[in-house]
């Protein structure tokens, strides 16, 4: 083991509460490249090179709003935390606009005809009076993370023809997927790691 | 201001898929991936091996390079990398599992395809994709394909009694680590693959 791998800050610890040398942290090192590519994907989305097409607020704006739908977790309670110091008004707006949206999934209507008997129904979220406040920019966002949250299966041309509508670009679209794609993974490994360290103790 | 009428998505007349299939599908992006002649050696970087630069899917994500490439070598490393910890085959049921109960027929395609492959279990692995994620496959793959369903779930509903299964069942910490992060990162790249294209149809279909 190197030096520098013990001194670098990982957000899949800080989440889980993994604490150096525990059971939990020497399995994590198990999987070096993991770890490292984790925290990379972490870095990669905020701390971007290129913040042109979505500003570093509406990184954790959206990451804030993403998470809470998953529950109240580690990872929401960071995700908030970031939001509210990027933009406190509209964090707060978020959060409000999170716990009016939660919902079981995934769910949704296939677009394969053999599989129309398990189309299952759900929320549909749509933001109301808070998109005066939260811009057409971050209204479709937010509504398009709620569809990728609960209903990736009713993904579309017309949903990407929204948010186009509503200012963003191609290169902004791919980074808010990444964005709401990566946050769906690190949550679960986080609150999956609990649950093993957890069973591990019992 | 932009009208609402304005089509900024690319339209594909490919058939699509009738259902969930071990065959060979395509996928069509629905955005203009970054175009071929002019990727830089930072998109290249992003792509992480060369050959990737012939495929829409990788050429649409190489926009942001830098996520790109931390997600690929996530992915190579949690699949791929079987010195030690759970078989192949086993990583491949857990994505699969995934991809069937988000949907993602796309993906389910490869995955089960994989699965068949490194287990020699190609009609367990159908059952998966025609009866779903509660088909009886024997105890040790149905831990998995359960411990993977809960995972893929929101909110997150894998408890301590989905790990003592997979745990009954002979996997040890590290295998039960890989189930996690196989089915956790199929959540990641179903929601990549489900919404910037979809799939088509196998050539035979």
């Amino acid at each position: 083991m190197t030096a520098n791998t013990t001194a670098r800050p990982d957000t899949v610890d800080e989440l889980a509460a993994i604490a150096p040398g525990s059971r939990l942290d020497e399995l994590r090192r198990r999987r070096p490249v993991t770890r490292e590519q984790v925290q990379a994907s972490f870095d990669a989305l905020f701390s971007p090179l290129d913040d042109t097409e979505i500003s570093l607020t509406e990184r954790w704006l959206i990451a804030a709003f993403a998470s809470a739908l998953a529950g109240d977790t580690s990872s929401s309670r960071f995700y908030a935390e970031q939001a509210e110091r990027a933009d406190a008004t509209a964090a707060s707006l978020v959060a409000a606009l999170a716990a009016s949206a939660a919902a079981s999934g995934p769910y949704g209507a296939y677009s394969e005809v053999e599989l129309q008997s398990e189309n299952t129904a759900g929320l549909v979220f749509t933001v109301g009076a808070e998109g005066d406040t939260l811009g057409a920019r971050l209204t479709s966002a937010i509504e398009h993370t709620h569809l990728l949250v609960f209903r990736p299966r009713e993904s579309s041309a017309d949903a990407l023809d929204t948010l186009r509508a509503a200012g963003w670009s191609v290169d902004g679209i791919v980074t808010l997927s990444q964005l709401v794609a990566f946050l769906s993974f690190q949550q679960r490994v986080v609150e999956g790691l609990r649950v093993l360290a957890e069973e591990a103790a019992a | 201001m932009t009208t609402a009428t304005t089509i900024h998505t690319i339209t594909h007349e490919d058939a699509h898929p009738r259902g969930f299939t071990q065959a060979a599908l395509g996928w069509v992006p629905w955005l203009e991936p970054y175009p071929l002649d002019l990727l830089t050696e930072r998109h290249y970087a992003g792509l992480v091996d060369k050959g990737r630069a012939s495929s829409d899917y990788f050429r649409l994500l190489a926009r942001d390079p830098e996520i790109l490439a931390a997600r690929t070598r996530t992915d190579k490393d949690i699949f791929y990398n079987t010195k030690e910890g759970l078989p192949r085959a086993e990583r491949e049921l857990a994505a699969t599992a995934a991809s069937r109960a988000n949907g993602c027929v796309f993906c389910a395609s490869v995955h089960s395809r994989a699965a068949s492959h490194f287990s020699g279990r190609e009609s367990d692995v159908q059952r998966v994709l025609d009866e779903g994620v509660g088909a009886d496959l024997g105890e040790r793959w149905n831990a998995i394909v359960a411990a993977s369903v809960a995972v893929t779930q929101t909110p997150f509903a894998l408890t301590v009694d989905h790990v003592r299964r997979l745990r009954a069942a002979g996997l040890d910490d590290l295998e039960i680590s890989d189930v996690i992060h196989g089915a956790s990162f199929f959540n990641w790249a179903n929601r990549l693959m489900l919404s910037l294209g979809r799939p088509t149809a196998a050539a035979e279909e």
